[in-house]
């Protein structure tokens, strides 16, 4: 393999590597927050996506213009889930709640998922922009435009998030909620407020992931639960409670799938992921990037 | 102490009686009323009832009996299906090859469930869907084309032996997790289930019971993923891992009620029943319909059909107080 495919892999892990890490950044701000496993989060990423699909077909608005559709959306979306199911389940303590809220969830997934294929069809849909194909050389490394700006828009996602979280005072009541929800409480924080807000957060991230995914891959309404699990290797890696931390996570994972892909085979690349999830298990329970 | 009377002794024995007999009524008429019919339909329907009672008894026996949640069952069933048809057809005895789908299956589940029980509950969770899943990936890019039965084998075929495989492993699979409430592990099964940090304090060795109870689940939902190889002419190889496998063993063990014996058959049952409907009906909402009955069900009601049984049957020796 030559040093100029060799770069290019490397690059491509990389860009795929951003989106797995927006993707996996909701799920982990919800289970940091709620101490909830949303299963169903595949499937908000999917409705973000179709939102861009959408306004991209019928208004021809540029997808990376209809995050501003999109995100407010999904955000209306995880507060009506969060009212209708998640809270419900948010009260319980500790295995129960994360039993419960898998459970819950992965039936939400299946509710979700149909409903797409009845309302949408279950045809895969693609984003066709005019500088799509296009791109940057450099040093003989092609970088095209939509995964340069995916991968920007993912950088300054993370960097917003991390301000709002460390630098804003509803950041930090959602910190100091995931640290110690009764303290929080007793500190005069509305937790059941916090918990809505990050689930709907959470939701508005997938919308950004959807987005995406939608511009470089195109969708379908089945593409939910593969994003799930992209999502929750990504934050096994990262470590649990690590909710930044899944975009360098999600960064290696990318990479490391793209040359394991080059040198064994893509049919076998979804392995990689897997073995990866057992290995990270055995060998540090807390994650790469997280402290015990 | 006081003497009882007559009808009370009555009413225990009845009481003690009344399963027993119920059971084996039920069996007979699982034998007998396919075959006095004798329609395509009716031993495909029960088929279907008995298929489903094992793939969810064999999830109740990990999730409800050792309470812990697996997102995988399709994985189990799934390898168990790959791997008896492929054996059965390169001229392996199909006994043979049920069986070696059985273990087969077994040994995979010991691979994720070896390092992920290690942890807490939720990682065996994703450990289970990510197999299942990567699985059903892998599968369907290597193994793309239809598996077809052979002409031969086409001609010879007989549904009602298909049939009374299924029904075979429905009463094994129940009757193994009645054995297994009855043996001494049970206590540690359950322990771990209700208190896992008490249940080790305790002495149970907790990892060799999560073991134990994902042995015997994986193995009875790779016989069903064999049992589902054998009866189906031709289908996807990636099919038997479709995640709705899971979900269907999800929603029948919590319709009839979770960590019951009685839950997954009634659920099995039932949800046959109303599917079949359903889909004549409802062709493109049906699963929705399911999706939804399921999240309420964990909700609101999570003893399912038995826990509301338990609840009726209680009301007029509330009244006679």
């Amino acid at each position: 393999m030559s040093i100029e495919s060799f770069a290019q892999t490397l690059v491509f892990g990389l860009f795929v590597g951003g989106i797995y890490g927006i993707a996996a950044m909701g799920l982990a701000l919800v289970f940091g927050v709620l101490k909830m496993l949303n299963i169903a989060h595949g499937e908000l990423l999917m409705l973000g996506g179709y939102a861009t699909f959408w306004a991209f077909s019928t208004f021809g608005m540029d997808p990376f213009v209809s995050l501003g559709i999109g995100i407010p959306v999904l955000f209306l979306i995880g507060l009506l889930l969060d009212r209708a199911v998640y809270h419900r389940i948010v009260r319980l303590v500790g295995e129960e709640k994360i039993k419960n809220s898998l459970l819950v969830s992965f039936g939400l997934t299946l509710v979700i998922q149909n409903l797409a294929i009845w309302l949408f069809t279950a045809d895969e849909r693609t984003v066709q922009v005019s500088y799509a194909g296009v791109g940057w050389n450099l040093l003989g490394v092609t970088l095209p435009y939509t995964r340069l700006v995916s991968l920007l828009i993912a950088i300054i996602v993370t960097l917003a998030l991390n301000y709002l979280l460390h630098h804003t005072y509803p950041g930090k009541a959602i910190l100091a909620t995931a640290e110690d929800f009764e303290a929080a409480e007793l500190a005069g924080i509305n937790i059941h407020r916090v918990y809505m807000m990050t689930f709907a957060l959470g939701a508005s991230l997938a919308s950004i992931a959807g987005t995406l995914v939608t511009v470089i891959y195109g969708i379908s309404p089945s593409i939910g639960i593969i994003w799930t699990l992209k999502a929750l290797i990504v934050i096994v890696l990262a470590g649990t409670g690590s909710i930044l931390g899944a975009f360098p996570a999600g960064i290696l994972l990318g990479v490391v799938e793209a040359v394991s892909g080059a040198f064994i085979g893509s049919t076998y690349r979804e392995v990689v992921g897997l073995v990866i999830f057992l290995l990270v298990l055995i060998l540090r329970p807390q994650g790469l990037f997280g402290r015990n | 102490m006081q003497e009882m009377t007559i009808a009370q002794r009555t009413r225990i024995s009845v009481h003690r009686w009344l399963p027993q007999a119920g059971i084996i009524v039920l069996i007979l008429f699982a034998i007998f009323f396919p075959r006095q019919v004798d329609k395509q339909n009716t031993w495909n329907l029960f088929f279907l009832i008995c298929l489903h009672i094992s793939l969810g008894q064999s999830w109740n026996i990990l999730a409800g009996f050792a309470g812990q949640t697996s997102l995988g069952h399709a994985a189990f069933f799934g390898i168990g299906a790959l791997a008896a048809r492929i054996l059965w057809f390169s001229g392996m005895p199909f006994a043979l090859a049920f069986i070696t789908g059985g273990l087969a299956a077994v040994a995979f589940a010991m691979l994720i469930g070896a390092p992920t029980f290690r942890l807490r509950g939720a990682y065996f969770a994703i450990g289970t869907l990510g197999v299942a899943e990567v699985l059903r990936i892998t599968v369907s890019q290597n193994i793309p084309l239809i598996s077809t039965m052979s002409g031969t084998l086409i001609a010879t075929y007989d549904l009602p032996a298909r049939y009374y495989l299924a029904l075979g492993l429905a009463i094994t699979t129940t009757g193994a997790a009645y054995v297994l409430l009855r043996s001494p592990w049970s206590l540690g099964i359950l322990a771990v289930r209700e208190d896992e940090g008490a249940a080790q304090a305790t002495g149970v060795h907790v990892l060799r019971h999560k073991l134990l109870a994902l042995s015997l689940s994986s193995f009875f939902a790779g016989l069903a993923g064999g049992v589902f190889a054998f009866q189906q002419i031709s289908y996807y190889p990636s099919a038997p891992f479709s995640p709705l496998w899971t979900f269907d063993a999800l929603l029948i063990t919590f319709i009839g009620g979770l960590g019951t014996l009685a839950g997954p058959v009634i659920g099995a049952i039932f949800f046959i029943f109303v599917r079949e409907q359903l889909a004549l009906n409802l062709v493109a909402i049906h699963q929705v319909i399911f999706g939804i009955l399921f999240i309420l069900i964990v909700l609101i009601f999570p003893g399912g059909l038995v826990e509301a049984w338990e609840r009726l049957r209680k009301i007029p020796y509330r009244k006679e107080k």
